[in-house]
């Protein structure tokens, strides 16, 4: 975790650096926010988002995987019966990942290809926005709820293997993780659902 | 955050001393065992539990000893596969805890050479967890200057070794200084090697510490009542780890019989409880607290003692993510043992009525 911090720290400390240098450089109207998203291209938006959407559940996915898959081997080695009922911690880790597959393809519907000149349009603007940060609601809902389950599935392996009777009550502790992702996946589709495709600007619409 | 790392590296062998976990003994099985009329009996029952055919090859007289040696030998290949399966920190973890057995051994060897036993009947019955390779060499040590120089400088127990250079001559008494010098020294190494392990390892583990060095603490003075060692000495011989630190250990210090003990460790309940029952012991028995009374008390908070440990040791069992378990899961193993050959014993002496004596784990 050291590592983490000290990265975090250098980040902010170089980001106050740029920044006073560029204050007292006579150069501060450059940290202007709105323009930045004015300028940077709505392609951009919509591509990162469906990346981080897939990206951070597979993540959550593979995390949680891994998590309960070394106590679920380490627990099969001296009781084998838990094997085959705990597969059903792996199967609602993967369900994750499959959320994130969804919704990337839920968003990459609404790729289209514009000429640069005619990108620019409120209704594309939006759509770009829309995609990025539902792509970000998607998948960090995906990661933590993919890490919960997989932390509550290794619960369940141990518990199993020290008594029976404990599977099926933690294994109602895991579904309850495993519905978090679920809000995560219909909040991101009512954030897509109000965005249309990628549109060129209509040519009449700009007389001036 | 420990849950999110932790299984990197340590959770196969976490789910495998689970498992081992499992396969102790129940109170069932005690049951059965309890219930055999002879050793043949006793290694029937034996095999249907997780032991297993440990004792198939032995040839048919068989002894209590031979049922202790094979018992520590499970154990013994149980800990060494964790070890082969350890990373750090969790191989220095375990490897923390073999020192513990490795004073023991050391003890063991420098008594066994002032008292002119056997070399080699010696070193067979040292802790198979303690073995070091420099080990014979003990045996030629006369005083603990050549001791510490020869040997011990080059075992991970030296930094324990210093605080004991001073006593110059190997007798009865010295030996008994070094041991819980040593052990202290161990206690407390490990205490803060334990605090910097991330996560639940630390509460954990200060707990069953704590109680470790309150346990020793207490011992030392109770056995130190009728013996030459000067309230001084005693003094420095206390870890300062443990509920009873500072406060209580002070109180100890100079306490002069078993009631002074007792007040010292009024202000911790769990360990009022240990002498409740003794104090009952000793009103019931004589008002004069003859020798044998005294005894009998000790005895019974001799087995309190246990009794805490194991339920300490199981409540590390309640906690994922941590290397509590492994520490715990070799004591209850170690008790389990004692409880067998306790068992055995009794079967082989047919003294049955003072069979149930022993300390139930689950």
């Amino acid at each position: 975790m050291g590592v983490v911090t000290y990265t975090s720290y250098l980040a902010v400390f170089i980001i106050v650096l740029i920044t006073l240098y560029l204050l007292f450089a006579g150069q501060g109207e450059w940290f202007n926010i709105g323009h930045f998203l004015e300028e940077s291209s709505p392609y951009m938006w919509s591509m990162v988002g469906v990346g981080l959407c897939i990206g951070l559940s597979v993540l959550g996915a593979g995390w949680g995987i891994f998590i309960t898959g070394a106590s679920i081997l380490g627990g099969g080695v001296r009781t084998p019966r838990i094997r085959t009922k705990n597969l059903i911690s792996i199967i609602f880790c993967e369900v994750v990942a499959i959320y994130g597959v969804i919704m990337a393809i839920i968003f990459s519907s609404k790729f289209a290809y514009i000429p640069e000149s005619d990108l620019r349009t409120p209704s594309n603007y939006y759509t770009g926005f829309a995609l990025f940060w539902g792509g970000l609601t998607v998948g960090v809902c995906n990661l933590l709820c993919g890490i919960s389950v997989g932390i509550t599935g290794s619960n369940a392996a141990l518990a199993d293997a020290a008594d029976p009777t404990l599977f099926v009550k933690i294994l109602i502790v895991e579904v309850f993780g495993s519905i978090m992702g679920l809000f995560g996946l219909i909040v991101g589709l009512l954030m897509a659902s109000k965005a249309n495709s990628f549109t060129a600007m209509e040519k009449a619409a700009v007389p001036l | 955050m420990e849950a999110l790392f932790f299984n990197v590296h340590a959770g196969f062998i976490e789910g495998i001393v689970r498992g081992y976990r499992s396969g102790l003994l129940t109170t069932q099985q005690y049951h059965n065992l309890t219930q055999c009329d002879t050793l043949e009996d006793f290694r029937m029952q034996l095999s249907q539990t997780d032991y297993g055919n440990f004792l198939a090859n032995e040839p048919s007289p068989i002894t209590t000893s031979t049922i202790h040696a094979k018992a520590t030998q499970v154990l013994v290949d149980q800990f060494n596969y964790m070890r082969a399966n350890a990373v750090e920190p969790l191989s220095t973890f375990l490897e923390y805890m073999t020192y513990a057995y490795m004073i023991d051994n050391v003890i063991l060897l420098i008594t066994g050479t002032l008292h002119e036993r056997d070399t080699h009947e010696l070193l067979e019955r040292c802790h198979p967890l303690g073995v070091f390779d420099t080990m014979p060499a003990l045996c030629v040590a006369t005083n603990v200057e050549e001791l510490y120089h020869s040997v011990l400088v080059e075992t991970p127990l030296a930094p324990y070794f210093r605080d004991c250079l001073s006593a110059s001559d190997l007798d009865d008494l010295n030996i008994e200084l070094i041991r819980n010098t040593l052990y202290r020294a161990y206690l407390e190494d490990f205490h803060k090697f334990c605090s910097t392990l991330p996560g639940p390892t630390p509460d954990v583990m200060h707990q069953i510490l704590a109680f470790e060095a309150d346990r020793r603490t207490l011992n030392i003075t109770i056995n130190s009542f009728h013996s030459s060692l000067s309230k001084d000495q005693r003094a420095r011989l206390f870890p300062n780890i443990g509920r009873l630190f500072p406060e209580g250990n002070n109180a100890l210090a100079r306490a002069d019989d078993l009631e002074g003990v007792k007040n010292a460790c009024e202000y911790i309940g769990q360990y009022r409880a240990f002498f409740d029952t003794t104090g009952q012991g000793q009103t019931n028995g004589s008002s004069a607290l003859g020798l044998e009374d005294t005894d009998a008390a000790l005895t019974r908070l001799e087995n309190a003692f246990f009794a805490h440990e194991v339920h300490l040791n199981k409540l590390s069992f309640l906690q994922q993510f941590q290397y509590g378990v492994f520490y715990s899961f070799v004591k209850l193993k170690e008790q389990e043992i004692r409880s067998l050959t306790w068992i055995a014993e009794c079967i082989a002496q047919e003294a049955k009525d003072r069979v149930e004596d022993f300390v139930p784990i689950w």
